[in-house]
């Protein structure tokens, strides 16, 4: 399958494809909305495995940045770990030594750590009330797979922070467990979403309206159809399942038939 | 196979001298009744044009029987569903003719919402010589009248007419894709995305739900209903296609809602190519029984496959129909093309199979010698009575002199509807706005 690029044209492109079904002539034609709907699906499943294998490259990055600190606090003389003392190892450990501030990690959900990569920087959104498609750049993923949408973008009323501590820490104890990080993601994911549900009820502020119903309108695309969820245990479906609960102009559209 | 000569290009009888096609003179769908004397044409603005075949005359033998228009009339106008704030689209979807059981001619056309039944029939004669009115029309003081006189037949021009005389109405929330009759010409069938209704042609305010694959709740929808077709002898037999690439067999006498299947035909996708639209291409778009009722063909967007009725794992044969354009699918769904529904059709004898693609160009493939041929529907490269010469896409390398490479196809031109005469080899391909009718080479 094609890179994360293509796949956030093609979800810009069927999200536009939708949207324009609803002013044909002859009403909405459910097959091929089906199809576009199938399409949303698979481009959105490949740029958020693109995006957290970024997320994984960059959360490596960072517990080599904080053996590098570690190393670096050690006495040089210490004989307590002489694989450290390599050579070679100061090669291995990217920026070690050379990057002084690492970035500090946010306090979103891990899956909004700002890449330092280009070409995820940006963000299709589609507001079906103002009829406009934009692509936001910025350094934040959000809407698309976290829907804390207050939490990342600046806000007015800034929500209160996120209640879970970094989830980067707690896992540094050497070594790679990368399914077992994959599922400590998936329940942070879970537990924002969950969040976000909860203080989904009244909502005073007009831009905070537009944030969540811009949320909710892309998870509801993102996942489509709640059938089309691949039967494997995918960290969309777990994602997605919390944001179907919700009803968005989309599903309205179908119902209404 | 060899085809062609009689290369006749027969205008829609609305279409003025203009080069561009106006959207209403699309045509919409094609098909030869059952003796193949009629050709019926269906278009997007809702009209019906029927052409009939000339008897073949004595003094020209040679000369086989060409069409003519033989009626037109408005089969559906636009219409506005007010509860729903709909607009609902006249263009002719299907035309499925009825067996000729007397003088007149029937067929059914739909639409996406409504199925009406025509009556198609001459009158060449008219009475003439009557009492109380005159020969204008003018009613005659009856105190003027001092005899009577019987009325007689007397000749007149022929003039054929089109009467709708049943209107099936009000039986699909979802857009009619296909109709078909069945072969005991007293009941029909009408598909819509999600739901096959079983009508008697009589009765117009009741339909049979037979079929329903609506979800309980519509987010879990993951397939519709694409095309159904009654079996040409098992009145109790139909099949339907799905948009997932299945065909699903159903028996009648199983249950009165045949949501389940008496078999199921699906052939295993294959995971090297899959890609993000691999379930648009996948999905069927036309469905066909062969004349002999023992195959099924099915048409997705880049193939064509024969099915043996007895074999449900997979196809008996598959057909590449233009699988160049499996590496443009991204720019085929930019301009959505790849949305396009293309059908397909057996030949009388079951032996060659038909379907169109781009750049007006449609295919034949001989399941027998297995070979394929790739000809053209257009005016510059066709003369009247000329052969058709086999056209070639180059796919890649040094293009010859009289291929195509696939960037220079035309994408808009697309043929999409075909019928074959079943028992000649005549076949009819609409292109656009535009009908060609070729004939197998005489002598």
């Amino acid at each position: 399958m094609e890179g994360a690029v293509d796949a956030q044209s093609l979800i810009s492109m069927s999200l536009m494809k939708i949207h324009s079904s609803r002013t044909q002539r002859g009403g909405i034609k459910l097959h091929k909305n089906l199809l576009v709907s199938f399409v949303l699906r698979n481009a959105r499943q490949v740029y958020l495995k693109e995006r957290y294998a970024q997320i994984y490259r960059m959360q490596q990055y960072q517990e080599v940045l904080t053996v590098c600190d570690e190393i670096q606090e050690l006495d040089p003389l210490d004989p307590l770990d002489p694989d450290l003392e390599e050579p070679g190892q100061d090669a291995a450990l990217p920026g070690c030594g050379k990057d002084p501030d690492p970035p500090d990690p946010p306090d979103y959900p891990s899956c909004c750590l700002e890449a330092p990569l280009s070409h995820c920087t940006r963000t299709t959104v589609l507001d079906l009330d103002t009829h406009v498609v934009t692509t936001v750049e910025n350094g934040f993923l959000h809407q698309d797979c976290c829907c804390a949408a207050p939490q990342c973008a600046p806000d007015p009323n800034p929500e209160p922070p996120d209640p879970n501590p970094d989830p980067a820490p707690r896992k540094r104890k050497g070594g790679f467990r990368s399914s077992e990080e994959e599922e400590e993601e998936v329940s942070d994911f879970t537990g924002s979403r969950k969040r976000l549900k909860r203080e989904d009820g009244p909502e005073p502020n007009p831009e905070q309206l537009d944030s969540s119903n811009i949320s909710n309108l892309i998870s509801i695309f993102g996942s489509g159809f709640s059938g089309l969820l691949s039967r494997q245990a995918d960290l969309e479906q777990i994602c997605s399942k919390q944001a179907l609960a919700s009803l968005g102009a989309w599903t309205r559209a179908i119902v209404a038939f | 196979m060899e085809e062609e000569s009689d290369t006749r290009k027969i205008n829609n009888s609305f279409l003025r001298d203009h080069n561009y096609a106006t959207e209403a003179d699309i045509i919409s769908t094609v098909e030869f009744n059952s003796t193949g004397e009629l050709l019926a044409t269906g278009d997007k603005g809702g009209r019906v044009v029927v052409f009939q075949r000339e008897q073949e005359s004595k003094t020209q033998p040679h000369r086989r029987g060409e069409y003519n228009v033989y009626s037109t009339f408005q089969s559906h106008e636009p219409e506005f569903d007010y509860l729903k704030s709909l607009e609902i689209e006249e263009k002719i979807n299907k035309i499925k003719w009825l067996p000729q059981q007397n003088a007149a001619y029937f067929l059914l056309s739909t639409n996406d919402k409504t199925v009406k039944l025509w009556k198609i029939s001459e009158r060449d004669k008219r009475p003439e010589g009557y009492n109380l009115k005159d020969e204008d029309g003018r009613i005659r003081d009856p105190s003027t009248i001092t005899s009577l006189r019987v009325p007689v037949l007397q000749p007149m021009d022929l003039m054929v007419e089109a009467t709708a005389r049943r209107v099936f109405s009000n039986a699909h929330t979802y857009h009619i894709n296909s109709i078909s009759v069945n072969s005991d010409l007293q009941t029909y069938i009408s598909t819509d995305d999600l739901r096959v209704n079983l009508w008697n042609l009589e009765i117009t305010d009741r339909s049979f739900n037979i079929v329903d694959i609506k979800p309980a709740n519509m987010e879990e929808l993951t397939e519709v209903i694409t095309s159904a077709e009654f079996h040409p002898q098992h009145c109790h037999t139909f099949a339907y296609s799905s948009s997932k690439g299945s065909i699903r067999l159903c028996d009648m006498r199983q249950a009165a809602l045949c949501d389940r299947h008496s078999k199921y035909f699906e052939e295993p996708e294959d995971p090297s190519t899959r890609s993000f639209f691999s379930e648009i291409i996948s999905s069927i778009s036309d469905v066909k029984f062969s004349h002999n009722g023992r195959y099924l063909m099915t048409r997705d967007y880049l193939t064509v496959k024969v099915w043996d009725l007895q074999m449900e794992n997979k196809p008996l044969e598959t057909y590449q129909v233009h699988d160049y354009l499996r590496g443009k699918l991204c720019s085929l769904y930019e301009n959505d093309c790849i949305f396009d529904k293309f059908e397909c059709v057996w030949n009388g004898s079951d032996s060659v199979i038909m379907t169109g693609s781009y750049n007006n160009f449609f295919r034949m493939f001989d399941r027998n010698t297995k070979r394929d041929v790739t000809l053209e529907a257009s005016r510059e490269n066709s003369k009247p009575r000329a052969i058709l010469k086999p056209r070639k896409v180059c796919v890649g390398g040094k293009r010859r002199k009289d291929e195509i490479s696939v960037d220079s196809l035309d994408f808009s031109k697309k043929i999409l509807h075909t019928t074959w005469h079943p028992q000649e080899n005549i076949i009819a391909v609409a292109a656009t706005n535009n009908l060609y009718i070729f004939q197998d080479k005489v002598n």
